[in-house]
């Protein structure tokens, strides 16, 4: 890829960003691909070296605040006309709910995926308790007279099986932080590429 | 690593390597590659964060008949550095604390 395609493709790539912090960033771009030219390596190797345009508009995603890309994407380009304003009030009652719906739907699929992570503590809880219960019930029957093997078996069950449910916890805690964070950069990812000249 | 003890590291990294002389972006990179891999888009949020708690300037000179960014590091990015070497020694003295109850 040239110095050229690679620039112009980040730029309209990053069009939900204010105009200055588009060219600064292309600014610094350019800099380190021209750096990498003078240091004899062809143009084809200095863009390489930079990563392809996606990587670098996921990484700028990730370091940029939601916030700044709502108040970016909010704020007209030019002027609003008329009709447009006609329309967007008549077309209110179809797009709100729709917008509404978007978010609960992401928010859910959140939620969804903590409940999982939850529900994997509770068994954890169940498991660890059932096992303590066990224990006291055996000896309630052995002070009585009585050897209930069933309630020592299903201790040590449930022993092993906490033990083994801690791993699930700690895989459920990490997946859904990992997961809570593609979230936010898939949100982020939407507000910076969804403009004209993307394919 | 902790994502937030990173993120100070890697401020002090960047720096300690404008510290002696002013430096540009693919100095920065190619100066601090032997203790650690830096992308781009990292370097410019450091950067940019550094420049926004004004602990460098930015200056841009002409070089080679295009622009090119200098950093300079300001009095209050050397204290930091000075701070940071502090606080590195009380971290190593809750390490040995942690080290030794390892052990017990």
């Amino acid at each position: 890829m040239t110095k050229k395609g690679f620039l112009s493709s980040l730029r309209s790539k990053l069009q939900g960003l204010p105009p200055s912090d588009i060219d600064e960033r292309i600014g610094f771009y350019c800099e380190m691909i021209d750096d990498r030219m003078d240091e004899g390596k062809s143009e084809e190797e200095a863009v390489a070296e930079i990563g392809s345009v996606d990587d670098v508009v996921r990484d700028i995603a990730k370091d940029t605040p939601l916030v700044k890309l709502v108040k970016e994407k909010i704020k007209p380009k030019r002027r609003i006309r008329p009709w447009e304003i006609v329309l967007l009030v008549l077309g209110f009652p179809l797009w709100f709910p729709l917008l509404i719906t978007f978010f609960v739907l992401v928010l859910v699929f959140w939620i969804v995926i903590w409940v999982m992570a939850i529900v994997t503590y509770v068994l954890e809880i169940a498991f660890a308790a059932t096992s303590v219960a066990g224990v006291v019930a055996f000896v309630a029957y052995f002070l009585n007279g009585q050897t209930n093997y069933t309630a020592l078996g299903a201790s040590v069950m449930c022993t092993g099986a906490a033990i083994l449910m801690v791993f699930a916890c700690i895989g459920a805690t990490k997946g859904s932080i990992a997961l809570t964070k593609n979230i936010i950069t898939g949100i982020k990812m939407l507000f910076i590429r969804k403009e004209k000249g993307d394919k | 690593m902790d994502a937030q003890l990173k993120k100070g590291v890697l401020d002090v990294c960047v720096l300690a390597a404008i510290k002696d002389e002013d430096s540009y972006g693919y100095k920065i990179i190619k100066d601090l590659k032997p203790i650690l891999e830096l992308s781009e888009s990292t370097l410019y949020t450091i950067l940019k964060r550094l420049e926004e708690s004004r602990m460098l300037v930015v200056r841009s000179t002409e070089f080679e008949g295009r622009l090119r960014k200098y950093y300079h590091i300001t009095p209050t990015g050397l204290q930091r550095l000075e701070d940071f070497k502090n606080e590195w020694k009380e971290l190593m003295d809750i390490y040995a604390f942690i080290d030794k109850e390892d052990y017990h």
